[in-house]
């Protein structure tokens, strides 16, 4: 029962890995904490539910880590991701704190999978969570709950109340009833608007209505709104989301990694029209997965179908769905509702220009197109040894880059410049300072843990003050 | 691993919903593997981009069903597309139990297989109980024995060895003919030949329990939280059962290479064996039972569990008697708790094949099949 007599030190809001993290590096700094996750149990935790590592420098290997990676590597990584759009100060300390964090994350419960073991590839880079996020989100809540920290599910904040860059009370529903929620600090860490369609609407118009979203549908985006209306200084271009191709059957929400299609470098994409549109070999896939959403989302009915033969299938991971699948590319046009003679010219025309080359999924090979527009630049085979296997492809929208500034103790900026009286945010909802465009794998959980534990604490040193 | 769309998808057909659910299930978490740190299930799939029943009978009881993957899982229900693994293996697991049985007609007595058994013991105890009394004249049956050969009074040693021989003999025959047919039927003769090594490996993850370890941390035993307390609680009742064993293969060799007859005296070892091996039992069956009590009821397949329950209790009871044999063999009530102690033995026995305890059978079984495949698939 929420008891609206009580006054917190701390009021946290979200449910995420940030929010868990600033509630109880607030409560080991002694503070009085609540925490109001607008989910309910089963799917708390945001999009940390649906996260899997967290990238983190260190100078030597460990027990969940191979190799090194030092700060300067990690920096020019997220340089080239970024294309600069980064701030280097906070940026570097993020890097730096991951190092401290994994270990205090493990301190508070969770468990990570131990170095070569299963398919880490990424084992060098990043600390995989033992069972993914949701065990992290697990973990976490338990050790909230056992330190103390006031838990709310169904607890929705849609009003923050802002005089003068100093916060005084909350306006929520929790459990169905509206209720104010007073506190001497307040840590927003509740995401962003990725999950709410009419204002994503607002930058890409009916379009939108075809984007799916791959995490949590609770990333409403109202707490950003409040702050943002509240005089809060934006960062991060509001126009800008992740977006990546995932199965167009997907759930509208929730579908999470699993959704994921990996065959795109070794078939051919074809719009509604049957079309190709995109060279897409232009990079190994890790590198170019991230921009498939973008130009699903420009194609007419924002759909498209990446098409593939028999060599090509077991060399992507296992799809969610099952394949679409015809022995002919004139009956999988059928199937896929395209127009036949289309498809079946697009991909004459296609396996016509291949050259060939020796082949190496693993690395940027000779296999190219030639005369082709547009052309097919790596991993190039003809389509041509039934049977062929089709998966259509929708957006599926990750995360928004627009946020509010803060600085190195996490605390907001207002618009005029100065910083907020007792305002801190901490995980996607800021991540914009650091992360201007792009992404780079477990990037998104290193600035939720090292700024989450910086939040709490600056906010508790704040009440105390 | 089968590649040929069209014959999977008449098999799937014919299939039960158990073993669609988790083909359904298992494509999820093959394109996730989130879970791959917490057993040997999820490493197994990953080498697999179909599954045929023999693929998913193999995984079920690979499965030992320690939870951890439901309460991690962020597809599990309320999820649209709610995945519960340990509920719908623990299913298929019950599945293959019943279509391996021996002899096939006895297939049935999986189907209320609590029932069966908690009818089966209570009859089989009564029909012993009733036969001493109406074969052993009341002043034998109530009378105070000691000094060796006392239970022999009471039920003669060659009557003993003949239905204890029969039953056990049937039970064992019946649990390897089932092991047969599995090996076959499930395909695991073609993941590669039973080496040493494999075999050592398969040997040691059943007795240390390793799949119960849950990567490190242990299971989700009763909710969300992580402990090693049905990993402890099934090395109690196990080791406690193989102590047991150890005490009548003691006795038995005792009884024929030197002529020394039952009871031993409570320091022999026999008895040590016995009476360490019946506490430990109790603790474990008695704990086991306690811990499907206050479990978490959703990654639980409900209607196995009277099964579950039947078996246990009758293990629990086992032990007991035997206990409470020991205790009292001095007094007048050693004929009939005798009785009830030998009623309640030959009554698990026969049930061995016909129960849950065959689940060590075929998780033994797929544990050596993991072994020579995690071997071949490194090379």
């Amino acid at each position: 029962m929420f008891d609206a007599s009580r006054r917190f030190d701390v009021l946290v809001v979200g449910g995420g890995n940030a929010a868990l993290c600033a509630a109880i590096s607030a409560r080991e700094a002694g503070a009085s904490v609540i925490l109001l996750e607008s989910a309910p149990k089963a799917f708390r935790g945001g999009n940390s539910r649906h996260t899997r590592n967290l990238r983190t420098m260190h100078e030597a290997p460990t027990d969940i880590l191979t190799g090194s990676y030092l700060e300067d590597e990690y920096w020019d990584d997220l340089l080239r991701v970024t294309g600069g759009r980064t701030d280097e100060t906070l940026a570097r300390m993020v890097i730096r704190e991951t190092k401290r964090v994994v270990p205090w994350l493990a301190k508070q419960g969770v468990a990570f999978q131990p170095a070569l073991t299963g398919t880490l590839s990424l084992s060098r880079t990043n600390a995989f969570f033992l069972g993914g996020g949701k065990a992290l989100v697990n973990a976490l809540y338990r050790t909230a709950e056992r330190a103390g920290v006031e838990i709310h599910y169904h607890a929705e904040v849609h009003r923050i109340r802002i005089e003068d860059g100093m916060f005084t009370a909350a306006e929520a529903t929790i459990g169905g009833f509206p209720e104010i929620v007073r506190a001497r600090t307040l840590v927003a860490a509740s995401g962003g608007f990725q999950a709410n369609i009419g204002w994503l609407k607002e930058y890409w118009g009916e379009a939108a209505e075809n984007f799916l979203i791959r995490g949590t549908p609770y990333a409403q985006g109202k707490v950003l709104r409040t702050l943002l209306d509240g005089g809060c200084a934006p960062v991060g271009d509001p126009t800008q989301c992740h977006a990546v191709a995932i199965d167009g059957r997907a759930p509208k929400f929730d579908g999470g990694l699993a959704t994921r299609l990996d065959c795109i470098p070794f078939g051919i994409v074809v719009n509604r029209e049957a079309r190709r549109f995109y060279d897409e070999g232009e990079d190994v896939w890790p590198k170019r997965y991230a921009i498939w959403g973008r130009l699903v989302a420009q194609q007419p009915g924002q759909i498209a179908y990446a098409i593939v033969d028999r060599k090509a299938e077991e060399l992507f991971l296992p799809s969610v769905y099952p394949p679409i699948r015809a022995d002919s590319i004139g009956e999988l046009a059928q199937k896929l509702e395209l127009d036949a003679a289309t498809l079946e010219a697009t991909v004459r025309d296609f396996n016509a220009a291949c050259r060939p080359g020796p082949f190496d999924p693993q690395a940027l090979d000779g296999c190219r197109t030639e005369g082709l527009d547009p052309p097919k630049t790596h991993w190039a085979r003809p389509l041509d040894t039934p049977r062929f296997t089709a998966f259509p492809l929708r957006p599926g929208i990750t995360f928004t880059y627009l946020g509010v500034k803060v600085d190195e103790t996490a605390r907001i900026r207002m618009q005029e410049g100065k910083p907020a009286a007792n305002l801190f945010a901490a995980g996607e909802i800021m991540s914009g300072s650091i992360l201007g465009q792009g992404y780079l794998a477990g990037f998104g959980m290193a600035i939720g843990s090292v700024f989450g534990t910086i939040a709490g604490r600056s906010a508790a040193r704040t009440a105390r003050n | 691993m089968p590649d040929d769309l069209s014959r999977i998808a008449a098999q799937a057909a014919a299939e039960t919903e158990a073993l669609r659910e988790a083909r359904r299930s298992f494509e999820i978490c093959n394109a996730c593997r989130y879970c791959e740190g917490y057993c040997a299930v999820f490493p197994a799939m990953g080498l697999r981009r179909e599954f045929d029943k023999g693929d998913l009978t193999h995984l079920a009881n690979l499965c030992h069903g320690c939870k951890g993957c439901y309460y991690a899982c962020q597809y599990a229900p309320p999820h649209p597309f709610a995945v519960n693994l340990p509920k719908v293996l623990a299913e298929v697991r019950a599945e293959s139990y019943a279509e391996h049985a021996w002899p096939r007609p006895l297939a049935r007595l999986f189907e209320r297989n609590g029932t069966v058994v908690a009818l089966a013991a209570a009859l089989v105890t009564a029909l012993l109980m009733l036969g001493v009394k109406l074969f052993t004249s009341p002043e034998v049956l109530y009378g105070v024995h000691t000094g060796e050969g006392a239970f022999y009074r009471v039920i003669s040693h060659g009557t003993m060895v003949l239905l204890g021989g029969v039953t056990f003999g049937f039970g064992v025959l019946a649990m390897a003919v089932g092991a047969v047919r599995y090996w076959r039927a499930t395909g695991s003769a073609r993941a590669g030949r039973i080496a040493p090594a494999p075999l050592a490996e398969a040997a040691h993850d059943a007795l240390t329990l390793r799949n119960l370890d849950g990567g490190g941390h242990g299971c989700n035993d009763r909710d969300g939280d992580f402990t090693q307390v049905k990993r402890r609680l099934h090395h109690a009742l196990f080791y406690g059962f193989l102590l047991c064993f150890a005490a009548t293969s003691l006795g038995t060799l005792y009884h024929y290479g030197f002529g020394w007859q039952a009871p031993y005296g409570y320091l022999s070892l026999p008895s040590l064996f016995g009476t360490s091996g019946g506490i430990l039992m109790c603790i474990g069956a008695g704990g086991l039972v306690w811990l499907k009590i206050v479990q978490d009821p959703e990654p639980v397949a409900r209607r196995l569990l009277g099964g579950e329950y039947a078996l246990l209790i009758l293990l629990f009871l086992v032990a007991a008697s035997g206990l409470v044999l020991t205790a009292f063999r001095g007094t007048s009530a050693m004929g009939m708790l005798l009785a009830l102690h030998i009623g309640l033995v030959l009554a698990l026995f026969l049930l061995l094949p016909y129960s849950k305890f065959v689940h060590g059978i075929y998780r033994s079984l797929a544990l050596l099949r993991n072994a020579i495949e995690m071997r071949r698939a490194q090379r």
